[in-house]
Order: structure tokens, then sequence, then C-alpha cells
């Protein structure tokens, strides 16, 4: 019997005990390869080219009677001049509104749950925790239903304002923009001339300004309420991951607990902040399922989201070519904001400005 | 090349091999399907596939009635048909053109049938039912699309006043009082309204507001040109306006009710301005609210009401359209569509059937009364993003200028009559 010893060369994993180990390895892949490819890439190609052809709905997108198109689709949502053009505008209107509000205030609220759930003293955690979490657990579907109710004209959230004085909007069919209201009741009703004379996207400025109408406001409460809780858990394995000692050293220096959360601890979440935020603005863009059972782009189109306008484009009114346009404009726009934001949660050395304060200050003998 | 780099062309070569063919399955498959389907050439195809049927159901009662009629025509022609009751008709129906197997025979809007006509999803077969000239004329013309009567009216509605006769009396009014001008409809609404209760209301839409606008005499197309902001229509949104200013008229939803029926049900409205479905709402949910129904008031140019329906749509891809076409002649033959009225509350699309339905229902003849002079809506394609557009500036009509609203109506309009 012959043994033969083959010396593994360095550098190259082709050979020696390891040969085929790569061959295995597709194997084992190609699968998820197929299945991710037939499902995901292939459809994903397929819309792009529906965004790039005039396939009206009608056999396979792929067929000798669609024709290209170029940029045709793109150009009737973004320069269009007509209905399409003005209905994505203010599609992007409202998702801007809802995405600056909704992202900061969750992200503020899951880790300040996340703080408060995570303290050693606390009686009850698991209760807390369960209950701040239960929201993401529930069905959009089902929470857009409830919200429905508590935020109708004579639902629990008016029956509560009125206890303190406050008669109560009807939420869900008030379309005006919470920063024109806020701006009529210091008297302004209309805008300047540069404001409401210039358009972007078949919008004024001044209604771009307009704020989230009140029913989408209603809305951001409820995107508020549901996803903290899962942004919350994030948040307290970030917590527990942070070690104790550079917070006991903060202590002998003579740090308070608040700047010992707001320069030691807030800075070692940086990767979770990151994640928390970029799902967020991620989801945010995204907004459909609440809209489609709950208001349907009302009152006054104040809820119309671009992933609600894209479906509605292709389904109800058959521009399967605008309806793929929105949806891979869409798609531009949260890659953007995803870079945006990674450049400026990226990490940095301590400016010089910022080193200054920590050095010993000497010369005082 | 190294080895390794061979692998991962390999790979990578493997990989795309696969998703062209899946590609090129896909393509060829659907090809054929939309190539051999399409009878363009006026034959109807036939053959024995069963015949599926796709509705959107108001509920149990109206998916109980169809279910039951196409059993009965099924076991009376041999014919295997069922039917498959839609959670988002627009969407399945999507589904099944672009898949090349649609249903049959389906639920179709006038406002969705413009869209699928034009990317050759229907079969128009209005011209070879056998009953095709018994329909109301408006309802025809409502599915006639580039002169081709495309699909049977399968029932209609009408908008009308239906009046709380409580509410009615205990304001001191009688019979005589029902309004029939805008002068009488402003003051009877001002006369009911009190504290709680807003004398008339409607839904923030054209499909109700419209009705003043055909009383007035205007449209939104006359004779296939968009007329949006034409004087009549604009004498009919200041009066609305004003009324709704002056807090006798009410927005069903600025009242705290998502439709008129709720508005009336609840008492809130005393008058509303409905269709024929109500009387089914208020049996269901509402029954101890006693009303008449009354024929919308007439303005200065006359009577006016808007109707609205449904059509039996047949697939171009559909491979038993003869069948098809009978079934659709069953469903809409007078006796048929009677029974369906008796279930859930549709009037007959077939004007000798009109007199038969008012015996049976003498206290909602004002509905079908106002089939002779009911407008509709724009069909064409894109209409109903207008459509959606112009209702979205009603609900703010007390705040805004009845003028430029319908300016920017009319700039929407052209753009999509053409």
């Amino acid at each position: 019997m012959t043994a033969t010893v083959t010396t593994p060369r360095a550098g190259s994993r082709n050979t020696g005990i390891r040969r085929g180990e790569a061959a295995a390895g597709w194997v084992f892949v190609l699968p998820v390869i197929l299945i991710l490819g037939l499902f995901l890439l292939i459809p994903v190609l397929m819309a792009l080219w529906v965004s790039f052809s005039d396939w009206a709905g009608r056999g396979s997108p792929l067929s000798g009677s669609v024709n290209f198109v170029g940029l045709e689709n793109y150009a009737a949502v973004t320069t269009g001049g007509g209905l399409a053009e003005r209905d994505f505008g203010i599609s992007l209107r409202n998702i801007a509104w809802y995405v600056l509000l909704v992202v900061p205030l969750q992200t503020a609220l899951s880790l300040f749950l996340a703080v408060l759930v995570n303290r050693a003293v606390l009686r009850g955690r698991g209760f807390f925790r369960t209950a701040f979490y239960f929201p993401s657990v529930t069905s959009s579907v089902a929470i857009t239903i409830l919200w429905l109710f508590l935020f109708s004209q004579t639902g629990v959230v008016n029956a509560v304002l009125a206890w303190i004085g406050i008669t109560g909007p009807n939420w869900f069919q008030e379309p005006s923009g919470i920063v024109h209201n806020a701006l009529a009741g210091l008297g302004v009703t209309s805008g300047p001339e540069a404001l409401t004379q210039t358009d972007v996207l078949g919008v004024s400025l001044w209604e771009w300004l307009a704020g989230p109408s009140v029913a989408l406001s209603a809305f951001i409460l409820m995107a508020v309420f549901t996803t903290s809780g899962t942004f919350m858990l994030l948040f307290i394995a970030a917590l527990q991951n942070v070690g104790g000692e550079l917070g006991e050293a903060g202590m002998m220096d003579g740090a308070n607990g608040w700047q010992r959360f707001w320069h030691i601890t807030l800075p070692q979440l940086r990767p979770t902040i990151f994640t928390v935020v970029t799902l967020g603005v991620i989801g945010g863009w995204q907004v459909f399922d609440q809209i489609y059972t709950g208001t349907e782009g009302g009152p006054a189109k104040t809820t119309v989201t671009p992933a609600y306008l894209s479906y509605e484009a292709a389904f109800t009114r058959q521009e399967w070519g605008e309806g793929s346009a929105i949806a891979f404009l869409l798609f531009l726009i949260i890659i953007f904001f995803t870079i945006i934001q990674r450049w400026v949660l990226r990490e940095r050395g301590v400016s010089k400005r910022r080193a200054a304060r920590y050095e010993v200050k000497g010369g005082r003998s | 090349m190294t080895r390794r780099k061979m692998r991962a062309a390999f790979g990578a070569g493997a990989i795309l091999t696969a998703g062209a063919l899946v590609l090129t399955g896909c393509g060829g498959g659907s090809f054929d399907d939309g190539g051999g389907g399409a009878a363009a050439d006026g034959e109807l195809t036939s053959s024995d596939d069963p015949i599926t049927v796709l509705i959107a159901s108001s509920g149990e009662a109206e998916a109980t009635a169809v279910e039951d009629a196409v059993a009965a025509w099924s076991a009376e022609s041999g014919v295997e048909a069922s039917v498959e009751i839609a959670s988002d008709l627009n969407q399945q129906l999507a589904q099944g053109f672009a898949a090349g197997s649609p249903p049959d025979l389906f639920y179709l809007s006038p406002d969705a049938l413009a869209g699928y006509a034009d990317n050759g999803s229907l079969r128009a077969y209005g011209d070879e039912l056998s009953n095709a000239g018994d329909f109301y004329a408006p309802l025809v013309e409502n599915f006639t699309y580039e002169d081709e009567f495309y699909c049977a009216p399968k029932d209609f509605s009408t908008l009308a006043l239906i009046i709380n006769t409580d509410l009615w009396e205990a304001a001191g009014l009688t019979e005589d009082d029902v309004p029939t001008t805008w002068e009488e409809l402003a003051t009877v609404s001002q006369t009911l309204t009190t504290g709680g209760v807003t004398g008339l209301a409607f839904g923030p839409e054209v499909q109700r507001v419209g009705t003043f606008m055909a009383q007035a005499g205007g449209g939104l197309v006359t004779d296939g040109a968009a007329t949006a902001n034409s004087r009549e229509n604009v004498e009919a949104l200041e009066y609305v306006k004003t009324n709704l200013e002056g807090g006798n008229f009410a927005y069903a939803t600025d009242i705290g009710a998502g439709w008129g029926g709720e508005a009336f049900g609840l008492g809130s409205a005393a008058m509303v301005i409905e269709g024929n479905w109500i009387e089914g709402a208020m049996r269901n949910d509402y029954p101890d609210v006693n009303y008449l129904v009354a024929q919308l008031p007439e303005g200065p140019g006359g009577p006016g009401t808007l109707q609205f329906t449904n059509c039996w749509g047949m697939a171009a891809d559909s491979p038993n359209q003869q069948a098809a076409l009978e079934l659709v002649e069953y469903l809409t033959a007078s006796e048929q569509q009677l029974a369906f009225s008796e279930a859930f509350g549709i009037m007959p699309s077939l004007e000798t059937t009109a007199d038969a339905w008012r015996e049976a229902n003498p206290d909602l003849a004002a509905f079908i009364d106002g089939a002779e002079y009911a407008q509709f809506l724009p069909t064409q394609a894109d209409a109903a993003a207008v459509i959606t557009d112009f209702n979205a500036q009603l609900e703010s009509l007390a705040e805004s200028d009845p003028t430029t609203i319908l300016d920017s109506v009319q700039g929407n309009l052209e753009a999509v009559v053409g």
C-alpha cells in the first residue's frame, strides 16, 4: 500500500486535501442561488425591463410585441407635466415628511425604551420588554384597523383630548398639513409668491412645505408605535455588549449619569444606531400596507406614498411601465439616502478641537 | 486563467444559462398563449374547457346568488363552471391577463374598460348577444369603447334623494315639501338642520357632487370633448359650496361617517344622496330608520343623476368564449336579473324589465326613474386618475374656489380625452 502524501501549498486551496471543496461549496449554495435568482433577481430584472418598455399588462413582457421606449416612463412621472408627475411629486412630498419625522422619533424612542428596560434594578423587566415589543409582532393590517378606530371622529384619542378641552380633528379625513396649520395659527394662511409660484414635480414649494397632513401624522404615530419595539430589541442587545469598565472609569472621573450615557455609552452604540436608522429609512420610504388597508391615499392624496402610487399605477390604471419606473426611482432614492447616512455616521478620528478638550492643561504651576 | 477563476466563470455561466432558460421559458409560454387565444377575427373560441367566473362580491348575499345562478346554468348546459370571489379584483385580473390565464368572465367596471381594451385583454362581444337591444342605451354607451360594444351591463344603480321621514315630520314638513328644485332643496335642508343633524349629506366625491353638475346641465365630457370648467359646472359647485358653508349640506366624512348611508343610519343627516344599495344597508344595519326615496331635485339644467354599473367582461384569451357568451345571456336574462335584484338589491340593466322591477319595489321607483336622464363619468383610459384628483380637490371645496378646481380638472381631462 502506498500512501501518497501531498504537501498543501501555501496560498492555494484547490489542491491537497481541500481539493474539490470549492465545487462542493458551489453545489451547496446552488439551491439558494437558484431560488434567489428565480424569485428575486429575475423578477427584479423583468420589472426593470418593464420600466423601459410599453408593456400593457397582457402576456409576457418579453414577448415580441413589447417595445423598448427608453426613458419615456421615467419622464412621464418626473417631467411629464401632467397628473402622473404631480401625483409622484405629492407622493414624494408625503413620504419625505414621513421619513423625516418617523426615523428620528422611532430611533430616539426605541433607544429610550431600551435604556429603560435594560436597567437591572427595574422590577418586572420581562413584562415591560414584552409590552413594548408587542406592537411589532402584531400584523400591520390589524394595527391599521385599530388605528382607524382610535383616531376616528368619535374615537378614543379624541375622547381623551376632550378631557383637556381640545376638540380633536377627524384625523383620517383631515387633509391639511400640520406646518400649514401651525402657520395658520400664527395668522399666516397663504405663502409668499416665491413659494406658491415655484413648482417642483408639479407641486408648489408652498405645498411641499405644508408638512404631513393630519391623516399622515396619525400614520407617523402608528409607525413609531409599531417599530420602536423591534428597534428597542436591537438596542438592548447592543447595550448588553457595552462593558461596564468605561462607565466605571467615567464615574471615577466624576461624570454624571447623563454625561456617561452621552459620551461613553452612545458612541459605543454607533453601529446599532446605523442599523436602526438604515432599517428605519428603508422601511419608511417603502410604506404600503397601512395605506392600502387604511386610507388608499386619501384624504386629498395626502397619504399617497410612492410604493402605493406604484401599485395603483400598475394594477388600477394599467400603466405598468410607469408603475415600475416609480418603483425603481424609489429604489434609487433609498440607495441615495442610505449612502448619505452611511457617510454621516462613518467612524471619524477625534477632531483637533474635540481632542483639545481632553488635553491636560499644562503650565499652571 | 487559473483553475479557480475558471471555476468561478463556469459557475457564473451556469447561473446565467439557467436564468436565460427560465426567462425564455417564461416568454415563450406566455407568448404562445397570447397569440393563440386572441380571436380577433370575430369567431368566438369554443372548447370543452370549464368556465371560470371571477366576481367582486358586496357580501354573502351577492356571492351566493351568483354562485347559485352559475351552478344552475352549468347543470342546464352541461358545461362545467365555477365562481371565484376576488379579494382584490383589479389585482387578480391583472395577474390573470399577464399570465395568459385570465378568468373567462369577470366583473368589469367602466373605468377599467379602456385600459384592458387597449392592451387587447378583452373580447368585445356585445353585438353578439341575443338580447343586445334590450339594455338601457346609456348603459350600452357606458361600455362602448372606440365604437365597439364590449360587454353586457350586468345591472346598474342610480342616485336619488333619501329622506328620513321621522326627522322630516318632526321638522313640520309634509309630503308636498319634497324638494323638486335647488331652491327648495336649500330651504328644506335648512329647516332640517338642527344641532346634531345636518340637512343633506353626501360623500366628498364627484360620484355624488356630480349630480349637481348634471342638474345644472353640465358634465365632465360632452360629445367627446372635455367640458369640466363649463359655466354650468361652476354654477353647480358654487351652489354646493354655498350650502356647505351654510352648514345645511355636509360631507358625510365631515360629520363622522364613512359614507352617506352611515350618516343617514346614525341620524346625523336627515337627507342623503345615495344609490339603491342603501336599501340593503338600511335593512341590515339600521332597520329602525324610516325613510322614503325621491328623485333628485331639478337644477337650472333640468333633472340629473349619475348611474353606476359593471359589466360581464370576457377575456380575449378565454378558450371557451362561446359557452361564456351563453352564460352571460343566462345571467342577464330578465328572470335572472330580477332574482339578483331580490337577493342583493340591484336594478336590472334591461329596459324591458323595468316595469317588473318597479312593481316589485314600488318604494324605490325613484331610482329606476332616474335611468332615463342619468349621466356617467368619463371612461377614457386614465380618466380614473383625473377623477381621483378631482375628488381630492372636492374634499376642500368649502375652502377653495370652484373655478380654480374645475380649471385644473379641465387641464387634466384634456390630456386624457385628447
